[in-house]
């Protein structure tokens, strides 16, 4: 366990020295509070506005977080063979995908509480009040970023960061779109289509089910069990892509 | 107790799509417990995928590796082993402090041990007091290597690999590097060296190995792969009548004038004898004899200049 703890923290600690991630974060916090300024120039759709844009900004940085710390912390230690060291002390291929992805999710965790602690408190601010479908949507977000990261692992134990990058902004458009894939498979008159979409469907993770944005800015309630499935069908997801990442990776020569 | 075997290591890399490379040729070798040593070999030779190999990095196509007889495809093994990369190929962004913390976790050493270790580290390698809360990226190539140095000690290990350590350090560098080689020479440690300085082989290692194109092309003591005894010397001298000089001539391999001064070569022991006498019998003066030895330099090259030949 100190093995995997050591190489968690140390990936915590380089993302954190990381300027990218800084950019990113201010970026994001600048566009939730503009959120403001362009709910003013509605009348009456206001706190839907802030909601909305809100909830779409910690998406949105906290996939292209994900993406540019998951591809990049692991392909950089195989180029700059950092990882040579690593793997001549008595540490399993295992330990560190896992300590490197907890680290990752650790970084993403204190990014993501930072733009939901500015976003709650402007909506807190304007409506007097935060529900707690507002909590939920945010820590749906968050494990659909975590999935995300899994994802962009997984890419970079084999492939460039290009490549990673490419990848795993096509699953995550993708995954916001797989049921279209299945209602379109559907509706198809070839049998190849229809097995292609269908294959697309089940192999892609549905990232709509991490999606509650439109329920939530409209007040309406979310399905019986939503929540739990959504919980569940997150961390299953997760646990097979790092399952693949380490069995990946556990064949791997560093050349 | 042998400390490093390979019984017939091999290793092909694929190159592209049919297209094979075999790095390592069905590498056998043996490494006694306390020894140092050096492996040698010219750029692309095989030596790094040899280490790779043994440190568990790549896996072999064919062939097994062990240390202390324990195969090296136990991750339990790297307990016992210490690795230095020929490049500093470290986090830049750590501390000198941070770094060591990290490396001693990696074997599980408890908070207070490591302390106590790191502490002793830092002033085995002379950077205690000096750089402890300086990030990597600040550091000078030398106090890199030192470092990398500390961090391969950190679990007081039984066999150290070392890559070209001294890798673009300065005269001082080098010296401070090869105190320390020394010391755990001295402690009983095995050390497995990876370097282009044949001087400094020379000086460390108490046997060498020479890989050429993924085969061990030699591999013994220093002494027994040289041939020490005095076979040819170059003589200096001045004040001798052209008659002599014509004497010996006739017998040196070589003779070069230099202004007042004569330097002539010679290929045998009786050559260099009869000349001496020649000289001192002819009234001049001898104004140095060296004796030229053959070198670990020499047996390399004949061995890269050989296979070369042959391929």
């Amino acid at each position: 366990m100190l093995k995997i703890r050591a190489i968690f923290i140390n990936t915590f600690r380089e993302a954190i020295r990381d300027k990218i991630l800084y950019n990113l974060l201010i970026f994001a916090l600048l566009i939730i509070g503009c959120s403001i300024l362009l709910g003013t120039l509605t009348i009456g759709e206001q706190q839907k506005i802030i909601k909305d844009m809100g909830l779409a900004s910690i998406s949105i940085f906290g996939t292209l977080i994900a993406v540019f710390i998951g591809i990049g912390l692991v392909y950089k230690e195989i180029d700059r063979k950092t990882i040579y060291n690593i793997f001549s002390k008595p540490v399993h291929r295992y330990q560190f995908i896992i300590g490197k992805y907890l680290g990752l999710i650790l970084t993403l965790f204190v990014n993501v509480l930072i733009m939901a602690v500015v976003f709650l408190s402007i909506v807190y601010f304007m409506d007097g009040v935060v529900g707690f479908s507002l909590i939920q949507a945010i820590f749906l977000i968050f494990l659909e970023l975590m999935l995300i990261t899994a994802v962009a692992l997984l890419f970079s134990t084999f492939t460039t960061p290009t490549l990673s990058a490419i990848f795993t902004l096509a699953i995550y458009v993708i995954g916001h779109l797989s049921g279209d894939l299945k209602v379109f498979g559907a509706k198809a008159e070839q049998v190849w289509v229809r097995y292609v979409t269908q294959f697309l469907y089940y192999v892609i993770p549905n990232l709509e089910n991490f999606n509650i944005k439109g329920l939530v800015v409209y007040n309406l309630s979310l399905p019986d069990h939503f929540f739990l499935f959504s919980f569940l069908y997150g961390i299953l997801y997760i646990c097979i892509v790092l399952f693949f990442s380490i069995f990946i990776f556990e064949r791997r020569n560093f050349k | 107790m042998i400390a490093i075997k390979t019984v017939g290591l091999r290793k092909v890399f694929k190159t592209g799509i049919a297209k094979k490379n075999e790095v390592l040729k069905g590498l056998d070798l043996e490494i006694e417990q306390g020894e140092t040593f050096g492996y040698l070999g010219p750029n692309g030779a095989g030596k790094t995928t040899t280490l790779k190999l043994l440190l568990g990095l790549i896996y072999p196509t064919s062939g097994s590796a062990f240390i202390l007889g324990e195969s090296t495809r136990n991750v339990r093994v790297k307990n016992l082993i210490g690795f230095l990369p020929e490049q500093p190929y470290f986090y830049t962004y750590l501390t000198a402090w941070e770094f060591l913390d990290f490396y001693s976790q990696l074997f599980d050493i408890l908070g207070k041990f490591r302390k106590k270790r790191i502490e002793e580290l830092l002033s085995l390698v002379g950077l205690k007091g000096k750089c402890e809360k300086l990030q990597l990226r600040k550091f000078s190539k030398g106090m890199l290597q030192r470092l990398g140095i500390a961090q391969a000690l950190i679990n007081d290990p039984q066999v150290i690999f070392l890559d070209e350590p001294f890798s673009g350090l300065d005269p001082i560098g080098r010296k401070e590097i090869r105190d320390i080689i020394f010391k755990l020479k001295d402690s009983g440690k095995t050390i497995f060296f990876c370097s282009h300085i044949l001087s400094d082989v020379e000086l460390i290692c108490d046997r060498v190995g020479i890989l050429v194109d993924g085969q061990l092309r030699a591999l013994g003591k220093i002494e027994d792969l040289v041939d020490t005894s005095l076979n040819s010397a170059e003589i200096a001298f001045y004040g001798l009548k052209e008659g002599s000089k014509q004497e010996i001539r006739n017998f040196c391999t070589q003779m070069v004038d230099h202004s007042d001064k004569t330097l002539a070569i010679f290929n045998d022991r009786e050559s260099v004898d009869r000349a001496v006498k020649i000289i001192t019998d002819g009234k001049g003066s001898l104004i140095s004899l060296t004796p030229v030895r053959q070198t670990l330099e020499d047996i390399f090259l004949k061995e890269v200049i050989t296979e070369k030949q042959i391929s």
